[in-house]
C-alpha cells in the first residue's frame, strides 16, 4: 500500500517551491475515483482491478447492438455519500451522453452528466482551515484501457492497438473543484483529504497507482493581485501526489516564461512525463471538442426522496477532518502524529485505548513509531492499553513493548502472556539498584564524570552506565527507572 | 386459421406445431422470393422449437398461449446465434451472443420464430426501400411498396407466411405499413413492451408492437409481449395490461375524439388523400352507431409532430449508430489509422438514409444549434404531450388516418425524402408523446388497396385501443 497521506504527514514542514515574484498560481483539480462497487455501473459484471483482460464483460457493458444499461443503485448511493461528505447539495439529476469516437469506449459514446449532475456546489477543508470550493462531483462510466504495441506505445505511431473492456462501465464519480488553490502543497493537501475522505466513507480504495483514483490539474498563473483567470493547461498523467507537485510547478514556471516573453501558452491538455520531470503537449485535436451532450434516455432521472439524503447523512460516518480534531482532543498530539494516525484509519484504536486507562502520550507513540503497518486487526484496544500500562508502570522497557506489539501484530493476545513468552520478567528495582551500586563500585572514574558537574561528560556518562546495565539485563531493564536511579545516586 | 385458433389446436393435441409450422414454410417457400419479405428464414431452428412444443403437449405440459404459432421478428431483434442485421451492411453477418426480452416471452409463450423479416435500414424510412437486401414488396399488389420500417413483417402477416409477427414502430413504423397491407399492427405506451434485445434507433421513440391478421389475434400478441421487464430501465413497472379481455366491450358511451388537424379538419396537414378521409369518415360514423359519442377535437402541435420528430430521431439514432466503428463486431473496411478505419468502414456500411440521418442529427446536437434545433423539437414534445392531455380531458380515445394514402408504387418517393417522410404525419404525434395507437383495416381506397384507420389513447390506455379497434373490424368493409 502507497500510503500518500503518511508520506506528506511524515515530511518535515514542506516547503512550498517559491516561483518568481509577482506571480500567483492558480490550480483547479478534476479527480476521477472509481467507486467501490461489486459490480459495474450499467451491468452485472464485476468491477474488478486485475482481472485477466476481457473476462468481466457482457453484452451491456460491450455496448453489444440491443443492450440496455441498468443504473446500479449501490454506485448513486455511493455518489451521494461522498456528494454530501464533500457539503455538496444532492438534487435530481440526469445521465447524458458525451459523444466522441474512441476505440476503447464500446458505444462511441460516454453516459456521464452534464448540467444536472448528483453533486453540486460542495467544498472542501484542508487541514490548515483553507476552503477549497467543490463545483460538482458527478457519476459516469469508465472507459476500457487501450494498449497500444509498437511506435513507443503512442496511438499515432501504434503497429496495432489491444482494447481490454474490463474497466469499461466501471462506475466513477468525478470530483471537480474550482479554480480556488493557489499553492502546490494546498493542490496535494486537498488530494490527500479527498483520498482520506473516500477511504473514511468507503466510497472508493482510492489507489492513485491503480488508477481508482486519477488526478488532472487545470494550471494557471497570474500576476499577484490581479483575479483574472488566464488560459490554462490540463494536466494528465499524474501518478502520485508527490507527482502533482512537480507537475504543478514545472508547468507553472513554464507558463511564467511564457507571459514574461511576450507570448502565451495555448488551451491543451499535456501530459506530465514523470522521467523528464516535464509536461509534454497531448495529441492535437483536428477539431474543437464538441461533445453533443444530450440526455441520456435508456436511463430515468436520478430523483432522491428527500429521506435518502437524510438517511445517507445519518450514516455518514465521522469524516477525517472530524475524527482528527477528536484524536487531537483526547491526546494532544503534535498535529502531524494525529493526521499520520487518522490517514492510516487507527485512531479509533488509539481513543479506545486512551478510554480503557493507557496514557495518551504513550498510546500515540507506540502507534506511530510501531505500527506502520498494513493489517492490525489483531491489535485490540484493551490490549493495547494493557501494553501501554506495562510500560508506564515500568513493568516492560519500550524496547520490550515494541516487541511485544510486533508480536500482538502479527498473532494477537494478551501483552503479559506475549511477554512471558519472550522472557520478558518484570524487572524488579531493587534488582537494578543492586546492579547500579555495582557497576559505580567497579567504574569509580567514570562516576566521578558523571558526577563531575561537566554537562558533556555526565551526558557521555549517563550513556556508558545505562548500556551497561542494558548490556547486563539482555535489553530489559527499562530505560527511564535507570535514568532516575541514576540521578537518585548522583545527588 | 386465427393464432388462436392455432394455438388451441396445438395445445389441445389436434395439430401439432410441426404440421402448423411445415404448411406456412410452404406458403413461405412458394410466395417470397417475389415478396421478399424475410431477410432470413430459420427453418431448422423453428423445427426444433415445433418439437419442443409438441413434446411438451405429449408430455402433458402446457407450451404457452402462443403454442406452435408461426411468428416473423422484424430483423432488429436481437436473437441468440442468428444473424441480426438491421436489413444494413455494417451489421452483415453479426450473432447477438443474447436474445431480446421479446424473444425470450415469445418463445415462453410457444411461439414459434420462424425467421427475420426486412426493414428499411435501422428502421430508417416508411417503404421498406431502405434495405441492403433489396425492398419488400407488397402482397396486395407487387408494384407498391409495404410501408416501413416493419415492411417485411407486415408483408408476411398480410401473405399469411406467419400469422403474427413482430415489428417495432419509432414514428409509425409499425402502424403505417399495417395500414398499408392491410393487417393490424399496434405500437404500445412507451414502456410497456422491453426494449432490451430490439436495436436502437431513437430509443425515446423507439417501442415494439405486436402485427396480426385480426384485432384479436393482436391482443393476444400484446398480452404476451408486454409487461415490466428489470432489463429496460424505462420499461413500466406494475403495468400489465390484459388485452384480450377487453374486446367484448364495444364503444356504448365511450367519448371518441376526432383529431381536425389530422382529418381533414380546419388546418389540417397536407396531402391527406380525400379516399383515406372518407374510410376515416366512415370508421367514425360507424363508431357513433355503436353508441359511442364523437367530438370535434383540435390538437394544434399535431401538426409539429414531422418537424420535431426529424430532430429528436435523427439527434438520438447519431449517437445510437457510433458504435458501428469497424473495431468490435460487424464490418470493417481497413485503413492506415483507427479513425480512417472508422470513417471507411462507415462511410461502406451505410446507406444514405441512415448517412443522411447521422448528419442531420449530428448537426442538431451541435454546439450553438443545439438550442435551435434540439432544444426547440424538445420544447414541442413538451406542448404535444400539454395538447393531447387537453383532448383526452375531453375525450377517451382519438381517430386519425393511418397514413395520408393507401401504399404508393415502388420508386415512386425514393428520390426526395420530404416526399417520404410525410407518410407518418399521422403516427408520429404518439411516438413524441409515448402513447398508444392501433391500426386497424377499414375498407379500401379508390385504387382497391388496403386503408388503415388509427385509434389513439392516452398512456397506459393500451387496452382500450384495442376495444375500440375491435368495434371497427366488425363494422369494416369488404377486406
Ligand atoms: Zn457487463
Amino acid at each position: 500500500m502507497t500510503d500518500f497521506s503518511a508520506a506528506a504527514a511524515t515530511d518535515a514542514t514542506p516547503i512550498e517551491p517559491t516561483l518568481p515574484d509577482g506571480w500567483e498560481l492558480v490550480v483547479g483539480l478534476e479527480v476521477h475515483v472509481e467507486l467501490d462497487t461489486a459490480s459495474k455501473l450499467f451491468c452485472g459484471c464485476a468491477n474488478q482491478f486485475g482481472s485477466e483482460p476481457n473476462t468481466n464483460i457482457c453484452p451491456i457493458c460491450l455496448g453489444l447492438p440491443g443492450s440496455l444499461p441498468v443504473m446500479n443503485e449501490r454506485a448513486v448511493e455511493l455518489a451521494m455519500t461522498l456528494g454530501r461528505a464533500l457539503d455538496c447539495d444532492v438534487r435530481r439529476s440526469v445521465m447524458a451522453r458525451k459523444n466522441y469516437f474512441y476505440p476503447d469506449m464500446p458505444k462511441d459514446f460516454q453516459t456521464t452528466q452534464y448540467d444536472q449532475p448528483t453533486n453540486s456546489d460542495g467544498r472542501l477543508v484542508l487541514g490548515d482551515g483553507f476552503v477549497v470550493g467543490v463545483e460538482r462531483a458527478h457519476i459516469e462510466e469508465d472507459t476500457g484501457k487501450s494498449t497500444h504495441i509498437g511506435g513507443g506505445g503512442r496511438i499515432s505511431d501504434a503497429q496495432y492497438s489491444l482494447v481490454d473492456y474490463n474497466r469499461a462501465g466501471v462506475p466513477l464519480v468525478e470530483i471537480v473543484s474550482r479554480p480556488d488553490m493557489r499553492t502546490i502543497e494546498h493542490a496535494k493537501a486537498y488530494v490527500e483529504e479527498l483520498r482520506e475522505i473516500l477511504i473514511a466513507t468507503g466510497v472508493s480504495d482510492a489507489r492513485m497507482e491503480e488508477g481508482s483514483m486519477r488526478v488532472d490539474a487545470n494550471v494557471s498563473v497570474r500576476p499577484h493581485g490581479s483575479d483574472e483567470l488566464r488560459t490554462r493547461c490540463e494536466i494528465k498523467n499524474i501518478n502520485s501526489v508527490r507527482s502533482l507537485g512537480r507537475a504543478i510547478e514545472y508547468e507553472a514556471r513554464r507558463h511564467i516564461d511564457l507571459w514574461t516573453s511576450g507570448s502565451a501558452p495555448d488551451q491543451e491538455t499535456r501530459h506530465w512525463d514523470e522521467e523528464g520531470g516535464r509536461t509534454l503537449p497531448g495529441r492535437k485535436k483536428e477539431d474543437a471538442d464538441d461533445y453533443r451532450y444530450f440526455q441520456e434516455p435508456d436511463l430515468v432521472p436520478l430523483d432522491p426522496a428527500p429521506e435518502t439524503v437524510a438517511a445517507i447523512d445519518a450514516a455518514m460516518p465521522p469524516l477525517p477532518s472530524a475524527r482528527r480534531a477528536a484524536l487531537a482532543d483526547a491526546t494532544g498530539a503534535d498535529p502531524a502524529s494525529v493526521a499520520l494516525l487518522v490517514g492510516r484509519g487507527q485512531d479509533e484504536l488509539a481513543l479506545a485505548a486512551i478510554a480503557a486507562g493507557a496514557d495518551a502520550d504513550k498510546v500515540v507513540v507506540r502507534l506511530v513509531n510501531d505500527l506502520a503497518v498494513d493489517d492490525w486487526s489483531k491489535v485490540t484496544a484493551t490490549a493495547l492499553a494493557e501494553l501501554v500500562e506495562m510500560e508506564s508502570s515500568g513493568a516492560i522497557s519500550a524496547t520490550q513493548a515494541k516487541q511485544i506489539l510486533a508480536d500482538m501484530t502479527e498473532r494477537g493476545g494478551d501483552p503479559a502472556i506475549l511477554a512471558a513468552a519472550r522472557g520478558f520478567e518484570a524487572m524488579d528495582t531493587d534488582e537494578l539498584e543492586t546492579l547500579l551500586d555495582g557497576l559505580i563500585a567497579d567504574n569509580p572514574d567514570e562516576w566521578a564524570r558523571f558526577t563531575s558537574g561537566d554537562d558533556a561528560d555526565h551526558k557521555k556518562m549517563q550513556g556508558f552506565f545505562t548500556g551497561q546495565i542494558m548490556k547486563a539485563t539482555r535489553g530489559q531493564a527499562d530505560g527511564k527507572t535507570v535514568a532516575r536511579l541514576l540521578a537518585q545516586r548522583s545527588t | 386459421m386465427t393464432a388462436r385458433d392455432i394455438a388451441a389446436a396445438v395445445r389441445s393435441g389436434d395439430r401439432s406445431a410441426v404440421a402448423v409450422l411445415e404448411e406456412h414454410l410452404d406458403r413461405i417457400a412458394a410466395r417470397d422470393e417475389e415478396l421478399h419479405a424475410f431477410n432470413l428464414v430459420t427453418a431448422d431452428a423453428a423445427r426444433a422449437e415445433a418439437e419442443a412444443v409438441d413434446a411438451a403437449v405429449a408430455a402433458g405440459a402446457d407450451p404457452g398461449p402462443l403454442a406452435g404459432v408461426p411468428i416473423a421478428l422484424k430483423d432488429n431483434m436481437c436473437t441468440r446465434g442468428i444473424p441480426t442485421t438491421c436489413s444494413s451492411k455494417i451489421l452483415e453477418g453479426w450473432c447477438p451472443p443474447y436474445d431480446a426480452t421479446v424473444v425470450r416471452r415469445l418463445r415462453a409463450a410457444g411461439a414459434i420464430a420462424v425467421g427475420k423479416t426486412n426493414l428499411d435500414e435501422f428502421a430508417m424510412g416508411s417503404s421498406t426501400e431502405n434495405s441492403a437486401n433489396g425492398p419488400t414488396r407488397n402482397p396486395h399488389d407487387t408494384s407498391r411498396v409495404p410501408g416501413g420500417s416493419s415492411g417485411g413483417t407486415a408483408a408476411s402477416v398480410a401473405a399469411g407466411f406467419t400469422p403474427l409477427g413482430i415489428g417495432s414502430d419509432t414514428g409509425g413504423s409499425i402502424r403505417q405499413p399495417a395500414a398499408f397491407c392491410g393487417v393490424v399492427g399496434m405500437k404500445p405506451t412507451y414502456g410497456a413492451v422491453s426494449r432490451y434485445g430490439l436495436i436502437a434507433f431513437a430509443s425515446s421513440l423507439d417501442q415494439i408492437g405486436p402485427f396480426a391478421q385480426d384485432v384479436a389475434d393482436a391482443a393476444a400478441l400484446f398480452d404476451v409481449i408486454a409487461g415490466h421487464d428489470p432489463l429496460d430501465s424505462t420499461s413500466i413497472v406494475d403495468f400489465e395490461p390484459v388485452a384480450s379481455d377487453a374486446l367484448g366491450r364495444g364503444v356504448d358511451g365511450l367519448r371518441i375524439g376526432v383529431v381536425r388537424e389530422l382529418s381533414g379538419g380546419e388546418g389540417t396537414v397536407e396531402g391527406l388523400s380525400p379516399d383515406v378521409l372518407a374510410r376515416t369518415q366512415e370508421a367514425v360514423v360507424a363508431l357513433e352507431a355503436a353508441g359511442a359519442t364523437i367530438e370535434d377535437i383540435s390538437v394544434p402541435s399535431a401538426t409539429l409532430g414531422l418537424s420535431a420528430y426529424y430532430l429528436v430521431a435523427p439527434a438520438e439514432a447519431s449517437s445510437n449508430l457510433a458504435r458501428y466503428d469497424g473495431v468490435r463486431y460487424g464490418l470493417r473496411v481497413d485503413a492506415p489509422t483507427t479513425g480512417e478505419m472508422n470513417t471507411a468502414s462507415r462511410t461502406a456500411g451505410f446507406g444514405p438514409e441512415v448517412k443522411r440521418r447521422i448528419m442531420l442529427g449530428t448537426y442538431a446536437l451541435s454546439a450553438g444549434y443545439y438550442d435551435a434545433f434540439y432544444g426547440k423539437a424538445l420544447k414541442v414534445r413538451t406542448m404535444m404531450l400539454r395538447d393531447f392531455a387537453a383532448a383526452y380531458e375531453k375525450v377517451d380515445v382519438l381517430i386519425t388516418p393511418t397514413a395520408p394514402t393507401t401504399a404508393f408504387p415502388l420508386g415512386e418517393r425514393t428520390a426526395d425524402p420530404m416526399t417520404m417522410y410525410v407518410n407518418d404525419v399521422c403516427t408520429i404525434p404518439s411516438n413524441l408523446t409515448g402513447h398508444p395507437g392501433i391500426s386497424v383495416p377499414f375498407g379500401v381506397g379508390d385504387d382497391g388497396l388496403p386503408v388503415g384507420v388509427q385509434v389513439l389513447a392516452p398512456a397506459l390506455d393500451d387496452v382500450l385501443t384495442f376495444q375500440v379497434a375491435a368495434v371497427l373490424e366488425a363494422a369494416g368493409g369488404p377486406r
